[in-house]
């Protein structure tokens, strides 16, 4: 009462809103009509729940790729016989003690050298000597591969085993078939010694195999030693021979950059080493291809939970013009209530935003538990993420707060 | 006083600087208000006028206490002093009982009480009081009107809008409007106090 100033003037200090009042009104406007506010940040929860879930998705599916990738994949060279130059004269450059020569490479567990070995047109693979016409397999290929191909593609035998350095050095005709193969040509067990005729030629089978870890295509194939088919076919021809390698973990860009060098130090020039892709730059392709269409995804959920916040502030808005109207004739001014209901949008934005990212985690989670994953989110989108439900909610109060502040006290205190 | 339609909510707009008139001045403790800014009086408003509405216009999900709290939100008054203030106020309308309540769990005669704490809370220079009767019976009205009466004894002035000749009758002035012509006769039915 002792300050009190009777007599308004110019002079006069104007109205003001400070930022914890701001807050704590907009705040309250939120916490006091608890369903709504749920319901309206509902949208900005899905899309940013969506959101975190499509980036801690792609994410931990890039990273479960790159484990695979790095068990398999960045353990293995292949070396391909281009011939350099003289391709024409040199139909094979591998020389005979390929496998060693690679073997004694620091880093190398197993390698060997395989080519397609071409046919007559009409030769056929049956297991028995004149022709069935049943038992005739004549589209299987048929793979000559020195013994480290099969050490390095690691084949899981059902039966029998491996054709080995003895079985090639010393011309042995034996061969190494796939189940499914082994299957189409009548083959169910190994006790008999059965032989099976390429052409007219005889190869005892020694080993079935059901599963390769290595070089699939393997299982559809009839393989047999290198210096037999050598002989009776001859080398390459159609297409030229390559290494296959396995090496230890991480060896691999070491190991094919000496390989050549290794195999043919009078001619490095007629190989090529093929060392497995970069990690980084698979995972980098696969998170863009999956992440692009889910993340248009999201934003079509964040654009519906803004037109939700923004419908639903608007109603607020037509709800409380007798509130707006008071808080006019309480010496407010139009931009303090501009602020207040962007100040509350935002911070049902904010709360979506929180509530979608941690519905998002917990998705991510989840999935992870349920498939044995580990979870891969990066902390900056975990931290972006509630930013973003704020500039939706920011976003989506802009009209219905202008329209608020444009509310006549006039009009709103006679309802 | 006046009946509906006669300019009574135009003249309550006025005096409340919620409009501006579109004829003439007004001069509220001699400055001229229609010169000044929408925000100018939006300030002048906060702090020189309390207003008192038939429909209360309450905050419904905040208390007694803190709707009283609100008008002092606008003028930037530390939280301590608004609270005490509050409740300074709500004990001289007689309801420090009643100031951790809701509206909706007050009468009708409490809730105006609350109004008007919230009016006067912000020490204004005029009380203007638009129908503060009409949603009330007429016990609770003669003890809200008893209310103001004592507050202009105070020496606050306090301005009543009302169509009810027994209200009318209460006030030391009475001013008739009728077709927007404000008179300073009184009608027959209305014998000042």
């Amino acid at each position: 009462m002792v300050n009190r100033r009777r007599v308004p003037g110019r002079a006069a200090p104007g109205s003001r809103l400070a930022l914890r009042d701001l807050l704590s009104e907009a705040v309250a406007g939120v916490v006091q009509r608890p369903a709504r506010s749920v319901l309206t940040s509902l949208g900005t929860v899905l899309g940013v729940g969506s959101f975190i879930a499509v980036l801690g998705l792609t994410g931990t599916a890039a990273a479960q790729i790159d484990t695979r990738f790095n068990r398999l994949t960045v353990t293995e060279v292949t070396v391909e016989d281009t011939g350099g130059q003289d391709a024409d004269r040199v139909p094979l450059s591998f020389p005979r003690d390929a496998d060693r020569r690679m073997d004694r490479v620091h880093g190398v567990t197993a390698a060997g050298v395989y080519w397609k070995v071409r046919l007559a047109p009409g030769t056929a693979i049956r297991s028995s000597p004149v022709a069935a016409p049943d038992g005739a397999v004549s589209r299987t290929p048929v793979v000559a591969a020195s013994p480290g191909l099969l050490d390095a593609a690691a084949p899981h035998f059902t039966q029998g085993r491996a054709f080995d350095a003895f079985h090639d050095t010393h011309d042995q005709r034996v061969a190494v078939i796939g189940s499914a193969t082994a299957a189409r040509l009548g083959i169910t067990t190994l006790r008999t010694q059965p032989a099976i005729f390429i052409g007219d030629t005889p190869f005892t089978v020694i080993g079935v195999f059901d599963d390769v870890r290595r070089k699939p295509d393997l299982l559809l194939d009839v393989i047999v030693p290198r210096t037999p088919a050598e002989r009776i076919w001859g080398p390459p021809q159609d297409e030229r021979a390559k290494m296959l390698i396995s090496t230890r973990l991480g060896a691999a860009p070491q190991v094919a950059s000496q390989a050549a060098l290794a195999l043919r130090p009078d001619h490095p020039d007629y190989l090529r080493a093929v060392p497995p892709p970069d990690p980084k730059a698979l995972r980098h392709a696969v998170g863009g291809d999956l992440g692009q269409l889910f993340l248009l995804l999201a934003v079509v959920c964040l654009f519906i939970g803004a037109v939700g916040i923004a419908n639903t502030t608007l109603v607020a808005v037509m709800e409380r013009v007798g509130e707006i109207g008071l808080r006019r004739a309480l010496g407010a001014r139009a931009r303090h209530i501009t602020w207040q209901f962007l100040t509350e949008s935002a911070a049902l934005g904010l709360l979506g935003g929180i509530a979608g990212t941690s519905l998002g985690t917990a998705v991510v989670v989840g999935v992870c538990l349920h498939n044995e994953w580990t979870p891969v989110l990066d902390p900056l989108t975990l931290g972006a993420a509630p930013v973003l439900g704020l500039a939706t909610g920011l976003l989506a109060g802009l009209y219905p707060s202008w329209r608020a502040s444009c509310v006549q006290p006039v009009e709103a205190l006679r309802r | 006083m006046g009946p509906s339609g006669s300019g009574k909510s135009s003249l309550l707009n006025i005096l409340g600087l919620l409009d501006t008139p579109t004829r003439g001045t007004y001069r509220l403790g001699g400055t001229d208000t229609s010169t000044l800014s929408e925000s100018r009086r939006a300030a002048l408003r906060g702090r020189e006028i309390g207003f008192v509405f038939q429909a209360f216009h309450l905050l419904p999900h905040r208390t007694a206490q803190e709707n009283v709290e609100l008008a002092m939100v606008y003028r930037r008054t530390p939280r301590r002093v608004r609270r005490a203030k509050a409740a300074e106020v709500l004990a001289r309308v007689g309801l420090a009982h009643r100031a951790h309540a809701l509206p909706t769990h007050l009468s009708g005669g409490e809730r105006q009480r609350v109004a008007v704490a919230r009016a006067l809370v912000a020490q204004p220079a005029l009380l203007l009081c638009d129908e503060p009767t009409g949603n009330l019976d007429s016990e609770t009205a003669a003890s809200v009107l008893d209310l103001l009466e004592g507050l202009h004894r105070d020496g606050m002035t306090v301005l009543v809008i009302t169509h009810d000749p027994q209200v009318a009758a209460r006030g030391r002035r009475v001013l008739t409007i009728r077709d927007g012509v404000l008179d300073e006769t009184v009608p027959e039915a209305v014998t000042p106090w």
